[in-house]
């Protein structure tokens, strides 16, 4: 019995391990491509953590309110964060591989903003 | 970062009374009118009921036939997409009616009248129907669950439910599946202030009729209120005593 149990721990802190290694060896695979800007509008470690809040807000001031000059917009987000096509078109942020959705996938967080909002922005290429 | 709203209301009255000195100091014979612009121009405070946005739609110079206030909304707002006009949501519409006992028809565009006691406020369970404290009524998506009771609420069938997912909104007007939706009265526009006018009033402009005035219902100095004050207009459904922000004559 104690053999057995013994056993059962060396197979679960292989199986541990494997799947330590296995999310290490997946990090790589997160790349998130350029911005337009030189800098967010907050550190990026506080809009990391912070961006869902950040935006909640200034939504239901804009929304309610007609306040719209706040740092928060996600016409803002988008503006910066979409990619362009080799042929000058934006490539939507909720597109796989791009901004929002590379580090949403990573992070299994699922995202309904772009249900309605537009992914792209409104200026021409 | 927290201020108290004391704080808040001083700040608030400070910077009023610098922009109205710097108003005054500019433009010193229309200190009125340039006051007017800058509120609407000001995005950083909460809109007011110091304003109440309305319209005033002119029956008799709306041509029967003419849809340009239709396309107008549509394109402003990426509406009509899906080519399914059964169920493609519709912000704006023409309709046609007929007096019974002369004959005469009367051809005007019909939206989200904008009462001032909005009854698909009254009804909406969650509060995602709302009206702006300057008077236009709108939906907060965000909080729509789609049970649509303020559709069977609105006595003027104004407002439409989103039945399928979309793509291609416009960035100022999030649009999207399982929510209730209708004219915003431009409200991105309104916000922008510089006195951009709604869509289908421009493309009504555009096309030469200028049926639709919008404008400020509380400044009797605004084109909407003098033309009101001059000439009146009629509220659809007066009977039921909602006030609406949207006037029409000639019916």
């Amino acid at each position: 019995m104690r053999n057995l149990c013994q056993g059962l721990i060396v197979v679960m802190a292989a199986a541990f391990s494997t799947a330590v290694m296995g999310s290490q060896s997946l990090s790589p695979t997160l790349v998130i491509p350029d911005s337009a800007g030189d800098a967010c509008v907050e550190p990026v470690d506080v809009i990391r953590r912070q961006h869902s809040r950040f935006l909640f807000e200034q939504r239901d001031a804009t929304v309610h309110q007609g306040i719209r000059d706040g740092n928060y917009s996600l016409i803002g987000c988008v503006e910066c964060h979409a990619t362009r096509d080799s042929n000058g078109y934006p490539v939507p942020v909720n597109a796989a591989g791009q901004f929002c959705e590379s580090c949403h996938m990573f992070t299994g967080v699922s995202m309904d903003c772009f249900d309605c909002h537009a992914t792209t922005p409104d200026s021409p290429p | 970062m927290n201020k108290r709203p004391d704080e808040l209301a001083a700040q608030g009255r400070r910077q009023f009374l610098l922009k109205l000195a710097s108003a005054s100091a500019i433009v010193p014979l229309g200190a009125s009118v340039s006051l007017v612009a800058l509120v609407e121009n000001n995005n950083e405070e909460p809109v007011t009921d110091a304003v109440r946005w309305g319209m005033l739609i002119d029956t008799s110079k709306c041509a029967s036939g003419c849809d340009a206030c239709v396309r107008g909304c549509n394109e402003e707002h990426a509406l009509g997409d899906l080519q399914r006009p059964q169920t493609d949501s519709q912000w704006i519409r023409k309709v046609e009616i007929r007096d019974r006992s002369s004959g005469r028809v009367a051809s005007l565009p019909l939206m989200c009248q904008h009462c001032e006691n909005p009854p698909c406020v009254d009804v909406c369970p969650t509060g995602a129907s709302f009206k702006r404290a300057d008077g236009i009524v709108l939906v907060d998506k965000h909080t729509c669950i789609g049970c649509r009771y303020c559709i069977m609420a609105c006595p003027f069938q104004a407002r439409s439910f989103v039945h399928e997912a979309l793509s291609n909104q416009k960035s100022y007007a999030p649009r999207g599946k399982g929510t209730v939706e209708s004219c915003t009265l431009c409200v991105h526009r309104v916000d922008e202030g510089q006195g951009r006018q709604p869509a289908c009033a421009e493309a009504c402009d555009r096309e030469g009729h200028e049926a639709i005035v919008f404008g400020d219902l509380n400044d009797l100095q605004s084109v909407l209120s003098k033309q009101l004050s001059a000439s009146g207009g009629t509220q659809l459904r007066a009977d039921l005593e909602l006030n609406t922000g949207v006037r029409y004559r000639g019916l």
